[in-house]
């Protein structure tokens, strides 16, 4: 039975009324009105709808956001060898002295703040619309509330292929923060960009991304959630993928007492690609939930969401993945996993699975798994002089390899496991 | 260099006892084989002396240049020197062969106080030592025994030892499953690592690997205990007449 709306309206209703507004020209003004509107109609979810019976909303959805202590994991800034563009918002706010000048070759670059004082901007036919797409037929309140209120984000066109990537910075100072961003990328046809987000944001932390795809065109993505173990963090991504594009997402999540990650991809091109992955890592207070919904409309094309988690001392996973393959998508090639390695008895994976296929030319397989480590191959590790635990770490590693491998750039995908192994070493106390 | 006294190990789960007093003395640089039928303990024992969880040991010693094996964990058991070549090398999704390896190497190293060496420096090493045992630069990148046939599994247990460097090494089973070509070559590792240093345990069902590697003493082993010891002799015995002729006169 689906939850009371008037519950969840009125919930929609307090936390609209105690926002403030932002302010902007037309275009966003009637954005943010109309997501608003899509807001109070469905309300904020509860624990008793379906997308949210592994995850309790109640901490997004409250008024006041939680608070979260400050850390300090003592690193330098994961991506820094990548030598991005730097653009930093501290607890959701721009930071222009830690910021790089938004000039790059390839790539218009503005603030939202900014394109949203512009009476005409081409991001008007973007703002809000990949997320009012992506509410059918699985309602998402968390991105219209972000759409409605977000103050800031990136604006970005891509026209070429610049020569660097560009790094979303977030960084938390204080221990209230409640912070929305919103981004919104076009990648225009043949171009490609790689964005690169990192660090936790704020106490409470909601972005939305939405990237449109053009025909030959690729977007990569690559993602380390914040290491603060308090924070509270729902993410959206939609995207939309034209002819021959190319979309990869990678996430890496440690630590963080909530984390929501949502993806909505639309491939409307024919053979467009799109390859999600993440790998979590959770210890104790920790809730990694990771909610994927990807439509193959168009022919050709190939989908593959890798999703691998290592849970310990309570920790907890949830995984809620749908592959939607609609008629006339023939020769779709969607693949899915989603695992769980559990390292004690105390943690717990759900995972849902969903395929619904309306063509009949189609190759698509899912597969989900929970397990504790091989003992075998541990006693074959320590048999060679490998200590316990270190052939434990290796192990975890080698679970978290498939997804890991999907970040093509090697130099990023070696930052990725450098923070992985710091992660387990420093348990290894 | 090895020395097991007594040795009664029964199975941790259950009430079954699988060696009831096994008593063997390997000398530096001697090279000991065990035969016997299926059952009789062998696996057990090369197990119980590597450390594997599952195993209670409910009376005797097994000594390694005098320490007690026993009381060591598994890596402890490595770092000291003994080595067990796996009956069934087991398989390791996302672990590079070449990356277990150096791990191993440097880990035994940093556990006997010695310096760890480079990554460069150990792929020179490597090298040299797989070439021997034909092992190509495709096999060292897959992950541990991933798609590995069941003679370069065996190959690459062998060049793990080759790099290691133990004094005491087990060979359970080395030659099954294998072809004869495939053991020559395994045996051919073998055979270049003996020294006086370093000694071996051969457990083997049959005599055919013992063609290859030249046993100083051969062992007939029959539930859980040595029944019968003797020189390379006792090996072409149990080929030409099996184990029943020995396990009667035992009896």
């Amino acid at each position: 039975m689906p939850a009371p709306l008037k519950p969840k309206q009125e919930a929609a209703e307090a936390r609209l009324s105690s926002a403030t507004l932002p302010q902007g020209a037309g275009w966003i003004t009637e954005a943010r009105r109309a997501a608003r509107g899509r807001l109070e109609a469905m309300g904020l979810p509860s624990r008793r709808d379906e997308y949210w019976k592994w995850t309790n909303p109640a901490t997004l959805a409250a008024e006041e956001a939680p608070e979260a202590a400050l850390f300090d994991g003592g690193e330098a800034p994961i991506f820094e060898a990548a030598k991005a563009l730097v653009v930093t918002f501290v607890d959701g706010v721009f930071d222009a002295e830690a910021s790089d000048d938004l000039a790059l070759e390839g790539v218009e670059i503005e603030r939202l703040a900014d394109a949203s004082r512009a009476d005409i901007h081409w991001a008007r036919d973007l703002y809000g619309r990949l997320e009012e797409a992506g509410q059918e037929p699985v309602q998402r309140p968390f991105a219209a509330l972000n759409t409605a209120l977000a103050p800031d984000g990136l604006v970005i066109r891509v026209t070429g292929t610049p020569s660097r990537p560009v790094e979303l910075r977030y960084l938390h100072r204080d221990t209230r923060s409640d912070a929305m961003l919103h981004h919104v990328v076009k990648v225009e046809e043949g171009a490609s960009l790689t964005l690169l987000e990192s660090g936790p944001g704020a106490a409470r932390f909601s972005t939305v991304l939405e990237v449109a795809v053009a025909d030959r065109a690729a977007f990569h993505h690559i993602r380390a959630q914040g290491r603060d173990h308090e924070r509270r963090t729902v993410t959206h991504a939609f995207a939309r993928l034209g002819t021959e594009s190319v979309f990869k997402s990678f996430t890496m999540t440690a630590n963080g007492v909530l984390t929501r990650n949502e993806c909505v991809i639309e491939l409307t091109g024919d053979d467009a690609s799109a390859h999600i992955a993440g790998a979590a890592m959770g210890d104790g207070d920790f809730h990694h939930d990771d909610t994927v919904f990807i439509t193959h409309d168009a022919v050709n094309c190939e989908s593959r969401q890798v999703f691998k988690k290592v849970l310990r001392n309570g920790a907890a996973g949830v995984f809620q993945g749908k592959i939607l393959v609609k008629a006339g998508a023939q020769k779709t090639d969607g693949y899915q996993i989603s695992q769980s390695l559990l390292l004690d008895d105390d943690s717990t994976f759900q995972a849902k699975p969903e395929l619904e296929i309306y063509a009949d030319d189609v190759a698509c397989s899912h597969g989900s798994t929970t397990g504790a480590i091989d003992e075998t191959a541990l006693f074959y590790l320590r048999a060679r002089g490998v200590p316990r635990a270190e052939a434990q770490d290796m192990l975890v590693l080698a679970f978290l390899a498939e997804a890991i491998e999907e970040i093509d750039d090697p130099a990023l995908g070696e930052a990725v496991l450098d923070r992985l192994q710091g992660w387990l070493a420093r348990r290894r106390g | 260099m090895l020395k097991i006294e007594n040795l009664h190990v029964k199975l941790e789960e259950e009430d079954k006892v699988i060696l009831r007093g096994v008593d063997l003395d390997i000398g530096p640089g001697q090279v000991h084989a065990i035969m016997g039928p299926n059952g009789s303990g062998k696996s057990t024992l090369s197990y119980v002396l590597s450390g594997r969880d599952g195993y209670e040991v409910t009376d005797g010693r097994a000594l390694l240049e005098g320490e007690d094996l026993l009381e060591m964990e598994p890596e402890e058991r490595a770092a000291a020197g003994l080595f067990l070549a796996f009956q069934y090398p087991v398989e390791i999704p996302g672990v590079g062969n070449m990356t277990f390896l150096r791990t191993a190497f440097n880990a035994q190293r940093k556990a006997r106080g010695e310096e760890e060496i480079s990554a460069a420096d150990f792929l020179k090493l490597i090298r040299a030592r797989a070439k021997d045992l034909q092992i190509d630069a495709d096999m060292l990148k897959r992950p541990v025994n991933m798609g590995f046939s069941g003679g370069e599994k065996k190959r690459n247990e062998i060049l793990q030892m080759a790099v290691l460097e133990p004094k005491m090494c087990i060979l359970d089973e080395t030659d099954s499953g294998l072809d004869v070509d495939a053991m020559k070559l395994v045996a051919d590792g073998v055979n270049a690592l003996r020294s006086e240093g370093r000694s071996f345990l051969v457990i083997t069902h049959y005599q055919r690997l013992l063609n290859h590697i030249a046993p100083d003493v051969v062992h007939i082993m029959s539930a859980g205990r040595i029944v019968k010891t003797g020189g390379p002799d006792l090996a072409l015995e149990v080929e030409e007449n099996g184990y029943a002729d020995i396990l009667a006169e035992q009896a």
